[in-house]
C-alpha cells in the first residue's frame, strides 16, 4: 500500500511537471496563474498521499496550511497584476 | 523504497528546473509566479527530509508571505524594469559562483561521517524537563530562547529600516499594498470567508506547536497572510506608521520575552530560565504576543514604506 | 481479513480515478483552446481529483484525523472555484472579447 501511494504521488508530481511546462510557455498571465494553482492542488494531493504513506499525520496540517496560503497567493496575483504600471 | 526515491529523484530535477527556469524567465511577473512555485516543491522536499516544521514555515512564508512581498514591490518598479536586462555574462558569472558554492555544501554534506554528528538526542533528552513534545519548540523557546529574543528584535529593526526608506514629507504616513477594484466583489467575499479559517488554523498551529510540528512563525505568517488579504480587499485599514496601537503591537514580541527573561532572573536566578514546572505555561504564554507581533511586522515589512500622509 | 482487503482495495480504486481526474485537467490545461475551458479543466482536477484522493485515504485516518482530510478538500474546493472567478476577470481584461 505504502508504495501504491507513493506511486500515485509521484504520478501527480509527473503531472505537475506538465503543469509546469505550461507556466513556462503560458500565452497569458491567467494562464501562468492557472498553472500556479493546479501545482498548488497537486502539491496538495502529493502531500495528502505522503502522510498516508509513511503514517505522519502532521504533514496534513502542511497541506491545510498549503490550501490557505496557496488561496492567498493566488489572490494576491490576480490582484496585484492590475496595479502594475506596464502589463506583460 | 524504490518508488520514494523516485518521487525524491524527480522533486530534485524538477527544483533544479525551476530554478533555472526562474531566473532564465524574462517577464519578472511570471518569476515571481515561479518562484511560489518553487516555494511548494521546496516544502515538499522538506516534508520528504522529515522536517515538518520547516515544510510548514515554508509553505506559509516561502510561498505565501514572500511571493506578496515580491509583487507588492513589482507594482512599485518602473516599467522599464520588469523585463529583465540581458546582461549575460555578469548573469553568467554570477550563476557559475552559485553553481561553486552549491557544489561545494554538497560535497560536505556526502562527506559527513555515517552517522552524522547531531545533538538531537541530547535535544530530545531535554524534553520532559521543559515539558514539550516538540523538539523544534524546545530549541527555539527553550534552549536558545535568547536567539529567538535577539530575532524578534531584529525584525523591528529591519521594519524601521524598511520605513526609513520613505521620503521625508511621508514618514509617519501610511504604506499601500496595492489596489484591487474587485468589480464582482469576489474579493470582498474571499476576505470575509478565508481569514476567520486562516485564523483558527494559526491559533491551532500556535497550540499544536508545543507537541507536534507547528509553531509560532507559522503561525504568524498565516496570521500575516490572512490580515494582507483583508486590507486588499477594502475590509480592514492599512494602518498608519505612526498609530501606535501598531507600535505597541510590534514592539510587543521582544518586550514580552524581556519580560519573561527578567522574571527569569528573579524567579529562578537567571536571565530567561523558565521555573521547572510553569515552562510550558510560560512558553505559550510569551508565543501569544509574540505570534501577533510578528504576523504585524511582516504585514509592515510587505507593505513597504509609507507612501501618504493621508489615510488610505 | 475480507474488511482489510476491502479497505486496500477501496483505497486503490478511490485513489486511481482521484489520480485520472488529475491527468484529466492537467491535460486539459495543456490542450484546450482558449483561457476560459481551460480554467473549467483546472476545476475537474480540483474537485474530483483532489476528492477522490481524499475519499480513498480516509480509511487511513481516524476520527479528527479524517475530518481535517475533508476540511482540506472542501477548503481547496470552496478557495480555487472562488479564485477561479477572479482569473477568469483578469482573462477577460486580458482579451477584451467575450
Amino acid at each position: 500500500m505504502d508504495n501504491f501511494l507513493f506511486a500515485v504521488a509521484a504520478f501527480v508530481l509527473g503531472l505537475l511537471i506538465l503543469g509546469l511546462v505550461c507556466v513556462l510557455k503560458g500565452a497569458t498571465l491567467a494562464d501562468r496563474m492557472m498553472s500556479a494553482q493546479l501545482l498548488g492542488t497537486s502539491g496538495i494531493a502529493a502531500l495528502l498521499l505522503m502522510a498516508t504513506a509513511v503514517s505522519e499525520p502532521a504533514i496534513i496540517d502542511v497541506a491545510l496550511a498549503l490550501a490557505l496560503l496557496a488561496a492567498f497567493a493566488s489572490i494576491a496575483f490576480a490582484t496585484s497584476s492590475g496595479d502594475r504600471q506596464d502589463r506583460e | 523504497m524504490m518508488v520514494a526515491l523516485i518521487v525524491d529523484v524527480g522533486l530534485a530535477i524538477l527544483i533544479l528546473f525551476v530554478a533555472g527556469w526562474i531566473v532564465a524567465v524574462r517577464s519578472t511577473f511570471a518569476a515571481v509566479i515561479g518562484f511560489v512555485v518553487y516555494g511548494l516543491l521546496l516544502s515538499l522536499v522538506w516534508v520528504r527530509l522529515w522536517a515538518i516544521d520547516i515544510a510548514l514555515t515554508e509553505a506559509a512564508i516561502g510561498s505565501g508571505v514572500t511571493g506578496a512581498l515580491l509583487l507588492r514591490t513589482l507594482s512599485r518598479l518602473p516599467v522599464e524594469h520588469s523585463e529583465r536586462s540581458a546582461n549575460g555574462s555578469f548573469r553568467f558569472i554570477a550563476g557559475l559562483f552559485c553553481a561553486f558554492i552549491s557544489l561545494a555544501i554538497a560535497m560536505v554534506i556526502v562527506a559527513l561521517p555515517e552517522p552524522a554528528p547531531t545533538l538531537a538526542p541530547e535535544a530530545s533528552a531535554g524534553l520532559p524537563a521543559v515539558g514539550v513534545g516538540n523538539p523544534v519548540t524546545a530549541v527555539l523557546l527553550s534552549y536558545r530562547a535568547f536567539d529567538t529574543f535577539l530575532e524578534k528584535v531584529v525584525l523591528v529593526l529591519a521594519l524601521v529600516g524598511c520605513w526609513s526608506l520613505a521620503a521625508d514629507r511621508d514618514w509617519g504616513g501610511t504604506p499601500v499594498l496595492w489596489r484591487y477594484s474587485d468589480p464582482d466583489g469576489v474579493l470582498k467575499f474571499l476576505a470575509q470567508t478565508l481569514p476567520p479559517i486562516g485564523v483558527l488554523v494559526a491559533i491551532y498551529m500556535l497550540w499544536t506547536g508545543a507537541d507536534h510540528p507547528g509553531g509560532a512563525f507559522q503561525a504568524s505568517a498565516m496570521l500575516a497572510a490572512m490580515w494582507m488579504l483583508t486590507i486588499v480587499a477594502g475590509l480592514m485599514r492599512m494602518p498608519r506608521t505612526n498609530d501606535d496601537l501598531l507600535r505597541l503591537t510590534l514592539v510587543s514580541g521582544a518586550s514580552a520575552f524581556l519580560l519573561l527573561g527578567f522574571a527569569g532572573f528573579g524567579i529562578v536566578g537567571s536571565f530567561l530560565a523558565y521555573p521547572p514546572d510553569y515552562a510550558k505555561a510560560l512558553i505559550v504564554a510569551v508565543e501569544i504576543p509574540m505570534t501577533i507581533a510578528v504576523a504585524a511586522t511582516l504585514v509592515m515589512l510587505v507593505a513597504g514604506p509609507p507612501q501618504r500622509r493621508d489615510m488610505s | 481479513m475480507t474488511l482489510l482487503l476491502a479497505r486496500d482495495i477501496f483505497t486503490i480504486v478511490a485513489v486511481t480515478f482521484g489520480a485520472f481526474f488529475f491527468l484529466a485537467g492537467t491535460v486539459g490545461l495543456i490542450r484546450f483552446p482558449d483561457t476560459l475551458t481551460r480554467l473549467h479543466a483546472l476545476t475537474k482536477a480540483d474537485n474530483l481529483g483532489l476528492g477522490l484522493v481524499a475519499l480513498g485515504l480516509l480509511p487511513w485516518a481516524d476520527g479528527i484525523l479524517a475530518l481535517k482530510i475533508v476540511c482540506v478538500w472542501v477548503l481547496v474546493q470552496f478557495s480555487s472555484s472562488t479564485v477561479s472567478q477572479l482569473i477568469a476577470r483578469l482573462a477577460q481584461q486580458e482579451r477584451p472579447q467575450a
